[in-house]
């Protein structure tokens, strides 16, 4: 049945942006009650499309190259699109929301609210495209609308620097994406999902070919959800203001990565090399995240690597085969993690832009909802039961100790490391005594910023549980693994969370002193180190060359050629007779000689 | 025999020369039938459009077309269409009536009547854009042609087909958006507009030309201009640019000729559509090519013969650079593909990977150069060598994809360049007085002027390849192009891509949102950072009209590049050079 739904609820956001840049600039409530209404519109819709059994919306051709390239605009409307619309426009509803309190204050409230609105329209843009060449176009839009909301506070150095990092890195990854999508192109003749489906078998007997485009694919992945090792970026990410780092940074837009793997699942699955190396990157990126984290101060970077560990897991899965298991867990993480960012923006904004978690201590009577709400998330991640996070994190080990053990004994650990760093987190922040003055000052959030804490923690709290999940996914199935599993992860995250508690309970400083893990592995060192000896060196070299071999060598050395061989003429010029004369008759005389003695 | 043939000293080709027969016959016949005046104009040129479709249409429709003109009774609907595109040549005598007028009208009246005769060019454009159908801008179709030196052959011969409409319209957005912004232009103005409009007009004449002669004086013509409009409303180092800039293309100029000439001692015909259907030896077109295409492929600033870019683009006035960026460098990839790569098709297959070579270098090369840059303007200078990178690299493709890609990167890029070159010789240099990076990062001009920093975001993404920017469009239609013919390519390119990014990025941050320090004084809307200069701050009226010209120029393509690419397409296909 064709309908226009799935299209208004993909425009709504991007008229809501356009509307706030054009007109609504000056007027900050009106410019955050358009971009709410316009979020709240889609997600109605996003409802309504899901509710429907078959849908299907009317498209247009983009560019058609007659013979060579069509890219046509149409949206997918299948169980996978409609379970992310319904996702990615209800928990941006709620954090456009949620930032009406955050951003009470801020100059620059309409600017927020519009990029906001061209968020959602490319995020959703994402989940609704039908071809790779639309894709990427939403995919290098969230980009730059992440840039943009990164750099909000673009007078601080900081906020500048981590925009502008992002955007390169992630960059650099679409770069792979792209190549991947033009092989594909040359190789099957189409960009279009469902085209290019049934024509993956004439690839078959190509694998080297179909890995490389599987890992060139992938590329886009691991820019994008901030995968090994390209994960510089999210980290410091956390410069944006924190509803943008709930809804872009933990959410949805790094989310993008892992749903557009299991949306060219049909691509990937056919190498079990690229499998291998995806789920690998995934694990990789899943245990260093963690480790990290347990060593970090600040509370947003300490959820910002928790989110990379996650997502890694996620990556793990797709890795590991099972679609039904990433997408499970990004349902349940974007749940959580939004709830976690927002409680721990709830936290930040109450102390008064305070992110250090040693300035922090003895929340949990001073923020009660907050306090709640966050522990609720927090059990999510660690995955204890009966929490959201549990189900789904059980579902990808389970599936890892079926196919991979090593991969599956990684996990474990990173689940040990995840309950500890976050019991640790919860222990500074919200237990013993206030260490700073603003932390014995502080007072519960208003309510337009607890009431979105609070449906969150219902949605994270109940999200894993088959009777809620099963309406919107696949849920993977479990065998006969379904008791050691869950066993073992539960006695990992005891032990983790044990040893959390007794480490720093009551401390008013770090007792650990990991100087590799403060400082992530010296990763951006070494990355600094990097673009001085490439990009710079190159620029360096390449300026130079312009400068002093064509335009002062080649350039500015014709035209004094010229001018010297001028000058040189000139000299012949005298002027005076008697010069003349006098050359006349040495030539004469010259002349004279040759003649007569040759 | 026509005298040509005697001219020549040496007898044509035998199909040219059948050909030729034909056709003079057609236009005698015609010449007897029709009554010299407004109709004659018309008829002539009907004339002259069947007889370059002889090779590719049936009989028939010749035939019937005729039939239509010489006795009347043409329905209504080809009239209009027929009628309408033909306006376009008004393109050219309008602008240089305009310019004519300025020296003899006082001074009140100089920017208006630049600005009329901009606005009346750019909605030329406009209706031939809408009223052509895309059919008849398949092929290099005829609009105007009158004898001009008959015993060389020569001919004020003006066509169109979607290419030319394409650079036709770039030119019309560029220059209305360059007189908006000169608007407060008070130095010599009407010699000032003079020599704009003259520019403009030029450049109308090159991509209209469909005589090679006719389009290389109109090529020629450009150059004496710009170099007054540099030399005398130039800034930094104004002598210098202007004499780099004219000596380059006059360099690139000989080049032209020779290779203008050898084209026509060959086929004896300076008539394009003629000449690409000559068939050119082999040795011959191996090296003519590489002449002509050099001498076009200076003014696209390929590397490494692109440093009269950056230094003419600093030392140039804001309208200057913008024409410069946005039409003039479009004058050398446009002649490119209308004249050397289809006048030589082989010679430029032959050539076509060193093309691309020097293309992805270009590409990498610059945008590391501009990452270095600390004058705003030669960052933006380097970016548009960069960025005319993708289009030698669009055109070496020689596939379809690919070279309409490139068009539509010529479009992209005049408009994108014009906005950027705007905002940093307009809009921050006319109120600050510097263009040093380091020097605006301490201002965070921001605060200060809201809707430039905002028309520099818009542009820097277009610049930067951000989908719904003309730039994405033209750039992944490019690269889908060129993988198919080099793939190495592409994957160079990528490293430019990032580059662009980097240093897009940095000049944005440093111009716009730097951190203000406290000796900057600041005061509401406007910076004060010269307490003895006292001009208007903020933002007028007539600058944001012209970047919102080009911004929407930009997001129209971007959005929809259907509307660009269905006509470029057809005229690209029927060239026949591709592969």
């Amino acid at each position: 049945m064709s309908s226009i739904l799935p299209w208004i609820l993909l425009l709504a956001p991007l008229c809501s942006a356009a509307c706030i840049t054009l007109f609504a600039l000056r007027w900050k409530a009106l410019s955050s009650f358009i971009s709410i209404m316009a979020v709240l519109l889609s997600f109605i819709c996003s409802c309504l499309v899901f509710a429907r059994a078959d849908i299907s919306a009317p498209q247009f051709g983009w560019i058609d190259v007659a013979g060579a390239l069509k890219v046509p605009f149409g949206l997918t409307q299948d169980q996978l699109s409609k379970m992310m619309l319904v996702l990615v426009s209800g928990v941006g509803a709620v954090i456009h929301i949620y930032s009406l309190g955050y951003m009470r204050d801020d100059e620059g409230k309409s600017r927020y609210f519009g990029a906001l609105s061209l968020f959602m329209f490319a995020m959703l843009g994402i989940v609704v495209a039908n071809n790779f060449v639309m894709l990427f176009m939403f995919w290098e839009l969230v980009g730059f609308t992440s840039y943009v909301l990164i750099g909000h506070w673009f007078y601080r150095d900081a906020a500048a620097a981590a925009a502008k990092k992002a955007f390169i890195t992630t960059r650099i990854g679409d770069f792979g994406f792209m190549i991947g999508i033009l092989m594909l192109w040359m190789a099957t003749g189409s960009i279009v999902f469902a085209e290019i489906t049934p024509r993956m078998s004439m690839l078959t007997s190509h694998p080297t070919f179909l890995t490389v485009v599987a890992l060139l694919i992938f590329c886009g992945a691991v820019g994008k959800s901030a995968q090994f090792p390209l994960h510089v970026w999210l980290p410091d990410a956390m410069e944006g203001p924190t509803p943008i780092s709930a809804l872009i940074h933990a959410a949805t837009m790094v989310a993008a990565g892992v749903y557009m793997l299991v949306r060219v699942a049909f691509v990937i699955q056919t190498s079990q090399t690229a499998l291998l190396v995806i789920a690998w990157i995934g694990t990789i990126t899943a245990v260093l995240a963690a480790l990290i984290a347990t060593q970090q101060n600040d509370i947003k970077r300490i959820l910002a690597y928790s989110t990379l560990s996650q997502l890694g897991y996620m990556v793990m899965a797709v890795g590991l085969a099972s679609n039904d298991a990433s997408m499970f867990h990004l349902f349940t993480h974007a749940f959580f993690k939004a709830l976690l960012f927002l409680a721990a923006g709830s936290v930040i904004v109450m102390l008064h832009h305070e992110q250090n978690i040693w300035k922090m201590g003895g929340l949990s009577q001073k923020l009660p909802i907050t306090f709640v709400t966050f522990v609720a998330g927090a059990l999510a991640l660690i995955g204890c039961p009966p929490f959201s996070g549990f189900f789904s994190k059980d579902a990808i080990l389970a599936l890892a100790y079926q196919r991979n053990v090593p991969i599956f004994a990684v996990g474990l650990f990173t689940a040990f490391l995840t309950a500890f760093y976050v019991i640790r987190l919860l222990v500074i922040v919200f237990f013993g005594k206030p260490r700073s003055e603003v932390a014995r000052e502080s007072r519960e959030s208003p309510a337009v910023m607890t009431g979105p804490l609070i449906v969150l923690a219902l949605l994270a709290t109940l999200g894993g549980f088959a009777f809620f999940a099963r309406r919107f996914l696949a849920l993977p199935i479990e065998k006969e693994v379904a008791v050691f599993v869950p066993a073992v992860a539960i006695v990992a995250l005891i032990l983790g969370s044990g040893l959390a508690i007794v480490l720093y309970r009551n401390r008013a400083s770090e007792p650990l002193d990991l100087q590799l893990l403060r400082h992530k592995f010296y990763f951006d060192e070494f990355y600094r180190w990097l673009i001085y000896w490439t990009q710079e060196l190159l620029a360096g070299v390449f300026a130079f060359f312009d400068r002093w071999i064509i335009d002062a060598g080649a350039v500015s050395g014709s035209g004094r050629g010229t001018l010297g061989i001028g000058a040189l003429l000139r000299l012949i010029q005298i002027g005076n007779l008697q010069a003349y004369l006098f050359l006349f008759g040495l030539g004469i005389v010259a002349l004279i000689y040759f003649a007569v003695f040759h | 025999m026509p005298v040509w043939n005697i001219k020549m000293g040496r007898p044509p080709s035998v199909s040219l020369r059948g050909h030729r027969a034909r056709y003079c016959d057609i236009v005698q016949r015609i010449e007897q039938q029709a009554r010299w005046g407004a109709h004659a104009h018309r008829v002539l040129a009907m004339a002259t459009s069947p007889s370059q479709t002889f090779a590719r249409q049936s009989t028939f429709s010749v035939g019937n077309k005729f039939h239509q003109l010489l006795f009347g009774e043409a329905p209504k609907r080809t009239r209009g269409a027929r009628v309408l595109p033909r306006m376009i040549a008004w393109t050219i005598y309008l602008t240089f009536a305009g310019a004519v007028l300025l020296i003899l009208l006082p001074r009140p009246f100089a920017r208006w009547i630049a600005l009329f005769t901009t606005i009346a060019g750019l909605a030329l454009g406009l209706i031939a854009f809408v009223h052509t159908s895309i059919a008849d801008l398949a092929h290099f179709t005829t609009i105007v042609r009158v004898p001009w030196v008959p015993a060389l052959g020569m001919n004020y011969h003006l066509a169109i087909d979607g290419v030319s409409l394409t650079m036709v319209l770039v030119t019309g957005i560029s220059a209305v958006s360059t007189v908006l912004f000169s608007w407060d232009v008070e130095h010599r103005q009407n010699e000032f507009f003079f020599w704009l409009l003259l520019v403009v007009g030029g450049c109308y004449g090159v991509f209209l030309s469909a005589d090679l002669f006719l389009l290389f004086g109109f090529y020629e013509l450009v150059i004496v201009p710009k170099y007054f409009l540099i030399a005398i409303f130039g800034s930094t180092n104004k002598e210098y640019g202007a004499m780099k800039l004219t000596l380059y293309s006059f360099f690139g100029g000989m080049f032209v000729f020779a290779g203008i000439l050898t084209a026509y001692a060959t086929a004896g015909s300076l008539d394009l559509n003629e000449l690409s259907r000559f068939q050119f030896p082999g040795q011959l077109q191996s090296w003519a090519f590489p002449v002509l295409f050099l001498g076009f492929a200076v003014l696209a600033g390929i590397w490494p013969l692109h440093t009269w870019a950056p230094t003419g683009h600093v030392a140039a006035p804001t309208a200057g650079s913008m024409l410069l960026a946005g039409i003039v460098m479009k004058l050398g990839s446009y002649a490119g593909l209308r004249v050397a790569m289809n006048l030589f098709p082989q010679g430029f297959q032959a050539w076509s990977k060193w093309i691309a070579l020097f293309a992805v270098i270009g590409i990498v090369y610059a945008a590391a150069v501009a990452l270095r840059q600390r004058d705003l303007k030669f960052v933006i200078g380097y970016s548009s060598v960069s960025h005319m990178g993708f289009v030698l690299l669009g055109l070496a493709t020689a596939n379809a994809l690919g070279v309409s890609g490139a068009v539509l990167q010529m479009f992209s890029h005049g408009v994108i360049a014009a906005l950027l070159f705007a905002v940093a010789g307009r809009m921050i240099y006319r109120r600050t007085h510097t263009r040093e990076l380091d020097a605006l990062a301490g201002m965070n001009l921001s605060g200060a002027l809201p809707f430039a920093a905002f028309t520099f975001v818009i542009a820097s993404a277009a610049s930067m390849g951000i989908p719904g920017f003309s730039g994405f469009a033209a750039e992944i239609t490019i690269l889908i192009g060129t993988w198919k013919t080099y793939p190495l390519a592409v994957w160079i390119t990528g490293a430019g891509i990032v580059l662009v990014a980097a240093f897009t990025l940095r000049a944005l941050k440093q111009s716009f949102f730097g951190e203000a320090r406290p000796s900057v004084l600041m005061q509401e809307g406007r910076v004060a950072l010269d307490l003895d200069w006292n001009e208007q701050q903020s933002i007028t009226p007539a600058e944001k009209c012209g970047a919102c010209l080009l911004m929407s120029a930009t997001l129209a393509v971007g959005v929809y590049p259907k509307l660009l690419l269905d006509r470029i397409m057809p005229a690209v296909d029927a060239m026949r050079f591709l592969k």
